[in-house]
């Protein structure tokens, strides 16, 4: 029997390079930070971390600033989500027939989320500056008088980063959506028409629901990489003004590099990954369980 | 050949023109938003501090070259450009070494639970290991060297193999290896002659990504690079702390960092696409 040949050893040897690396590099740096987490250590030289119990998760109930962070990044979710996935599918279904540069404008629509967010979050900047920026121009024109300024007042700076956001990654839905339509399975579509279904039934009662685990499964990913969203925020505000975007990956690494408090720091970061983990487990779950009903 | 002349279209041209004008105006409008912060950036590269400041001409201008000698010159970036691609390149093809086997054994042995395991990795903040990999590289004293930032820009690239490898693994039929098995084939030499040669545009995906994500970089960089092994998007954001901001000189380094990016793209946006909506196409 060949199968015979699939033997154990065979198995983790093949796996066990992979491993050895995220024992090192992984399994033991969690363990770490959640040691970490109920001590209190500034790595000065001398001093060894001072075990504090749960003073720091308790400490942490207390902290408007953390409470606050894990509010605004779920806001800053909440903002950049729903538009991405509405226009997103949107911009799918009008890109879903056959023209003249359909490739030449899915490659284009690579660029935002391959694009160094550095240089991305720069740019914006840029675009936003209230004074020399084009954004403000184009609104000037307009007629417009109360000008916005945009990163620059905390009302503004997180539905600003927003905006970045949803230019980012409402491609990647479309591109998603798109390769989602192209797979789908003619028959229903056809005995629909042959029905008289007009395009907005079929879009509704027949296209999105058999889009709906590509849909969920999309907006899931999305959801735990906006919430864990570092580069754009860091690179423009850097939490500012007045702590008005700092989110909770911002505020972890405040704590961390900025006041050098790597017992708090940690305690943040296992909450942060708590939530990020229950995120992720239920998006394995809901992938799980369509995949079952496909 | 498909079908050009649907009844519809012989009855009533002109509106159908007319149609299809507006969904084209649509198209490139949307089209439009997505590329301009990008046209703004090369625009912008080009233009002296004053002509920055002058609203009123936004793209009537005579371009300048000196931001892009000043990035070379004054800032100092041919550094960073080696780091950067020197970075990319080995901890691209470490995670590859690693990948590429644990991604085989996954999809052969049915290693599902392992697979989960990767792909809740792939989700855990990266923050959660930065804070005790500083303390730990400090330690050791490699804060500031390559092996400190290519181990950690590995971690970007290894659960991207193995979540684009895995399903390219399954799709090959198993009786190719069986067959090689009966010829009297290792299993490690029918996975590296066999499996491997069969499998490029899925390598060639994964790389391709990891590449531009350690490209990428930020977060890591900031805290495990110094001054000798700074990458292109740490060197730019030190132009930031310059009190007067140069704009002209950010967007020299912008256009700089981005266009290898956009230039692998365009030219392989197959594979980066697919790579892309892997995981939630194929449920």
């Amino acid at each position: 029997m060949p199968h015979n040949r699939f033997k154990d050893s065979a198995k983790w040897a093949f796996v066990s390079p992979a491993l050895i690396y995220a024992l090192i590099m992984i399994l033991a740096p969690l363990a770490y930070t959640l040691f970490l987490s109920f001590h209190q250590w500034s790595m000065s030289g001398v001093d060894k971390p001072l075990f504090v119990n749960i003073k720091n998760y308790a400490d942490l109930c207390k902290d408007d600033r953390f409470l606050m962070a894990i509010l605004r990044t779920f806001l800053f979710s909440a903002m950049a989500l729903p538009f991405e996935l509405v226009l997103g599918i949107a911009i799918a279904m009008l890109l879903n027939r056959d023209f003249k540069g359909k490739n030449i404008i899915k490659s284009l629509f690579l660029l935002p989320m391959v694009a160094t967010p550095v240089s991305v979050g720069l740019v914006w900047m840029l675009m936003y500056e209230p004074t020399i920026g084009i954004a403000n121009t184009l609104l000037g024109l307009l007629g417009i008088t109360k000008l916005p300024i945009w990163l620059g007042s905390p009302n503004s700076a997180m539905f600003s980063l927003a905006i970045v956001d949803i230019w980012q990654w409402t491609p990647m839905i479309s591109l998603i959506v798109l390769a989602g339509l192209s797979a789908l399975p003619n028959e229903p579509l056809e005995s629909a028409k042959v029905d008289g279904a007009t395009k907005l039934q079929t879009t509704f009662k027949i296209v999105l629901p058999m889009l709906a685990p590509t849909i969920t499964a999309a907006a899931l990913l999305r959801l735990i990489d906006v919430l864990k969203i570092f580069d754009i925020i860091y690179a423009t505000t850097k939490g500012g003004p007045n702590f008005a975007t700092e989110t909770l990956n911002i505020y972890a690494f405040v704590q961390a590099f900025q006041y050098f408090s790597f017992g708090y720091a940690s305690a943040v970061l296992v909450v942060f990954f708590l939530i990020i983990l229950a995120v992720s487990v239920a998006f394995v779950l809901i992938r799980n369980k369509f995949r079952v009903e496909m | 050949m498909k079908a050009h002349a649907s009844p519809s279209t012989l009855r009533k041209p002109a509106s159908m023109y007319m149609k299809s004008a507006g969904y084209y105006i649509v198209v490139y409008i949307i089209l439009l938003f997505v590329i301009f912060p990008f046209l703004w950036m090369v625009v912008s590269s080009f233009k002296t501090q004053a002509q920055m400041m002058d609203t009123q001409h936004f793209f009537n201008f005579s371009p300048t070259l000196r931001n892009y000698s000043d990035v070379f010159q004054r800032y100092n970036f041919t550094e960073p450009i080696v780091n950067s691609f020197a970075i990319a390149l080995i901890s691209t093809a470490l995670a590859l070494v690693l990948g590429l086997p644990a991604s085989y054994a996954i999809a052969r042995y049915r290693m599902t639970k392992l697979s989960i395991v990767l792909l809740i990795i792939r989700m855990i903040p990266a923050i959660t290991f930065l804070v005790p990999w500083y303390i730990i590289f400090s330690l050791l004293g490699i804060i500031d060297t390559y092996a400190s930032m290519i181990l950690a820009h590995m971690l970007v690239a290894l659960p991207f193999i193995v979540w684009i490898m895995v399903p390219y693994f399954e799709s090959i039929p198993k009786e190719i290896e069986e067959s090689a098995f009966v010829d009297g084939s290792g299993k490690f030499r029918t996975f590296l002659q066999i499996v491997l040669p069969l499998c490029g545009p899925g390598i060639i995906t994964a790389a391709i990504l990891s590449f531009v994500f350690s490209w990428n970089n930020f977060m890591f960089g900031i805290i495990l690079s110094g001054r000798k092994t700074k990458t292109l998007p740490i060197a730019i954001y030190g132009f930031l702390t310059y009190t007067d901001i140069n704009w002209g000189g950010l967007m020299a380094g912008s256009v700089i960092i981005t266009a290898p990016i956009i230039l692998i793209s365009l030219i392989l946006q197959r594979y980066i696409i697919k790579g892309l909506t892997a995981g939630a196409v194929k449920g």
